[in-house]
């Protein structure tokens, strides 16, 4: 017995995303505002009313006048890990059950850190400028990098991401130290109870938390001063995690030694002074994306929405809501 | 040793030629313009007791037998492809290399090309560097939020050729030795299962073994060349290999660019019919296929593998301790004949 089309639940997307439209049309209603010419808060007044599920993403935020536009809502699956745009403290009062990609992006996070981390040491995507704009057999032999193992690497947050990235670098001989909102016992690296300390001691710091509003400009020009000129930054965090004006000025001035950059402050911008830099490496926010975890993401979607649907528990609710 | 005359073939790292300068008799090859070269070893070959040599340039036969005095050639590389070992032995002069000191550093670049090449970090950086990303990136939705104005962007489509996971993939390495192993130890810690292609299989290292390379080649996705390059393995990765990879796997080189047949790897790539290559070694260096260029599943760096401040002042001891061992009549560091 086929389901009746307008009986299926209803999703509303806040922005495409076209394989999760495709997977989720045959077992749901989606609304999608993108389709229509009426303004966002007119859509949702129109069409929205009964609403009870939202599919956010980083850039669609969820905020309190999202959330008052939409008076049936009881779910947000959020297409990333992060959840700083989430209003999470207004949908905990509003009991609305906040579930995000948990952990099955972590490993090509991590995959995605040492990759940065590699290159920014080595300079493979300098170098690969340079043969591109043929200057090999013009201007020499590049000049040599600097070696990855024996290096002490500082990871804030030894999350899920943070723990897979540790365990990466143990494999290429470099020490490991973290910060964390809380010490981990289970883990035998060296715990540092402040970010500066931390930095201190490192000769590289790894960025692997969430934003929040005790992380904001976690990395401070402080902290950059602790890691010294030598130092290297790798974020796959958040861009607000690091005071990235600090940054620049720091990386112009000489007064550190590199970055590797998977997110910024004001995205898609990204200082130009950062462009003519062979000892930084720059990413548009991609430290998640690959073939296969997109098709997990998907598959994950559709179990979450199924379980709120069926008053099951949600596979990765994020804490703090329902 | 200030009676020692060495001949360096190439200036390859400024330490080591100042210390050569400063502690022996230093002839530097390539002051002479390449017509000139033979004149000059002829004319002050009486002199010339060692030779420093690295993959670019080594002690080939012709050069050897223009130096009667020559004792000892201590290779500025762990490659000794560039160096005659059959004269050498017959002649009896020694040859040294530097193994170990730059594994770890070879083993850092093959995996860190295979996640760049597979995760599409050059081409990202490209694209940021461009200025694209803020200009063009994927803006689908503008809309108004109860009277605020909010720009959402979403990259739904990748546009890179499709970024693709390194975590559980399965690594195929040609030559299981010391740079085989290190490589190995790293792909492990990403979940990769590991198998190998070698001479002979290698007791108890837990890693599938294949006695044919057209066998590891269909059954890996990552493909990494870490052999010596001998007669044998001259183009070891020839047409079949690439098309048993097929359009699914990939290539790392970083062993020596002849491992590689180089047009069938061109024409595999611009066909298709191999889904990505990243090289640190070419056929000949520094000239680099210019067709690959274009490409956004390759990655090419410039012989780097080795190339950290480091590891050169590294290796540069160990060519100086050779050649002090050698002058003192002590065993060599790290001789191979």
């Amino acid at each position: 017995m086929a389901a009746d089309p307008e009986r299926l639940p209803q999703v509303l997307f806040l922005s495409p995303k076209q394989s999760l439209e495709r997977a989720l049309s045959a077992r749901f209603r989606l609304l999608k505002p993108w389709e229509s010419t009426m303004p966002l808060d007119r859509f949702l007044a129109a069409h929205a009313a009964a609403v009870r599920a939202v599919i956010s993403n980083p850039l669609a935020s969820v905020d309190a006048p999202l959330i008052h536009a939409l008076p049936s809502l009881g779910f947000v699956f959020t297409t990333s890990v992060g959840v700083d745009h989430i209003d999470l403290a207004e949908c905990a009062r509003r009991g609305i059950a906040v579930a995000n990609a948990g952990t099955i992006f972590s490993r090509d996070v991590a995959d995605y850190a040492l990759g940065l981390l590699v290159d920014v040491l080595l300079r493979v995507s300098a170098s690969d400028r340079y043969i591109r704009r043929g200057l090999w057999p013009v201007a020499g032999d590049f000049p040599p990098g600097r070696k990855l193992g024996g290096k002490r690497v500082g990871i804030v947050g030894l999350g899920s991401i943070g723990s897979e990235i540790a365990k990466r670098l143990e494999a290429f001989g470099c020490s490991i130290s973290y910060f964390s909102r809380n010490k981990k016992p289970l883990f035998p690296y060296t715990y540092f109870p402040t970010v500066c300390d931390l930095a201190a001691e490192s000769d590289v710091l790894v960025i692997a938390c969430a934003l929040t509003e005790e992380t904001h400009h976690i990395i401070d020009k402080d902290v950059m001063l602790a890691l010294g000129k030598d130092g290297i930054i790798i974020n796959v965090g958040r861009g607000p995690l690091v005071d990235e004006a600090e940054l620049v000025k720091h990386l112009i001035q000489g007064k550190i030694g590199g970055a590797g950059l998977d997110v910024f402050e004001h995205e898609p911008a990204v200082p130009e002074e950062l462009f003519r830099m062979d000892n930084v490496v720059l990413s548009s926010h991609q430290a998640v994306l690959t073939i296969e975890s997109s098709n997990d993401l998907v598959e994950l979607a559709m179990e979450n929405l199924e379980a709120f649907f069926s008053y099951r528990p949600l596979l990765t609710p994020v804490h703090g809501t329902t | 040793m200030e009676s020692l005359g060495v001949l360096l073939t190439f200036p390859m790292n400024a330490y080591l030629e100042s210390e050569l300068a400063r502690r022996c008799k230093l002839f530097r090859l390539w002051e002479s313009p390449p017509e000139r070269r033979q004149e000059f070893i002829r004319s002050n070959a009486a002199a010339i007791r060692a030779i420093v040599g690295n993959s670019h340039a080594g002690a080939d036969a012709d050069t050897i037998d223009a130096l009667p005095k020559l004792e000892i050639v201590s290779s500025f590389s762990v490659g000794l492809d560039k160096v005659d070992l059959d004269k050498c032995r017959e002649r009896g002069i020694r040859v040294t290399n530097t193994p170990d000191v730059l594994t770890e550093d070879v083993a850092d670049l093959a995996i860190g090309l295979t996640i760049a090449l597979l995760r599409r970090i050059c081409v990202t950086d490209r694209f940021v560097r461009s200025g694209a990303w803020a200009t063009q990136g994927d803006y689908r939705l503008t809309t108004r939020v109860l009277g605020c104005q909010k720009k959402l962007c979403y990259l739904e489509n990748l546009g890179f050729g499709n970024p693709i996971k390194f975590n559980g993939k399965t690594i195929g390495i040609i030559g299981l030795g010391r740079i085989g192993m290190s490589v190995a130890k790293r792909a492990e810690a990403f979940g990769c299962p590991i198998s190998y292609y070698s001479r002979s299989e290698k007791p108890n290292t837990g890693y599938k073994y294949y006695s044919n390379l057209l066998d590891l080649a269909s059954n890996c996705h990552v493909l990494i060349v870490a052999c010596p390059l001998t007669d044998e393995t001259r183009h070891i990765v020839n047409r079949d290999v690439l098309d048993a990879l097929g359009p699914k796997g990939v290539l790392v080189n970083i062993g020596r660019g002849p491992h590689v047949d180089e047009p069938e790897l061109v024409a595999a790539l611009r066909e298709g019919r191999l889904g990505g290559a990243a090289l640190d070694v070419y056929e000949h260096e520094p000239h680099v296929p210019e067709e690959l260029f274009g490409m956004d599943n390759v990655v090419l760096v410039p012989h780097i593998g080795s190339a950290t401040n480091e590891t050169r002042d590294a290796m540069a001891d160990l060519v100086l301790q050779n050649l002090e061992a050698h002058v003192m009549n002590k065993p060599l560091l790290t001789p191979v004949v």
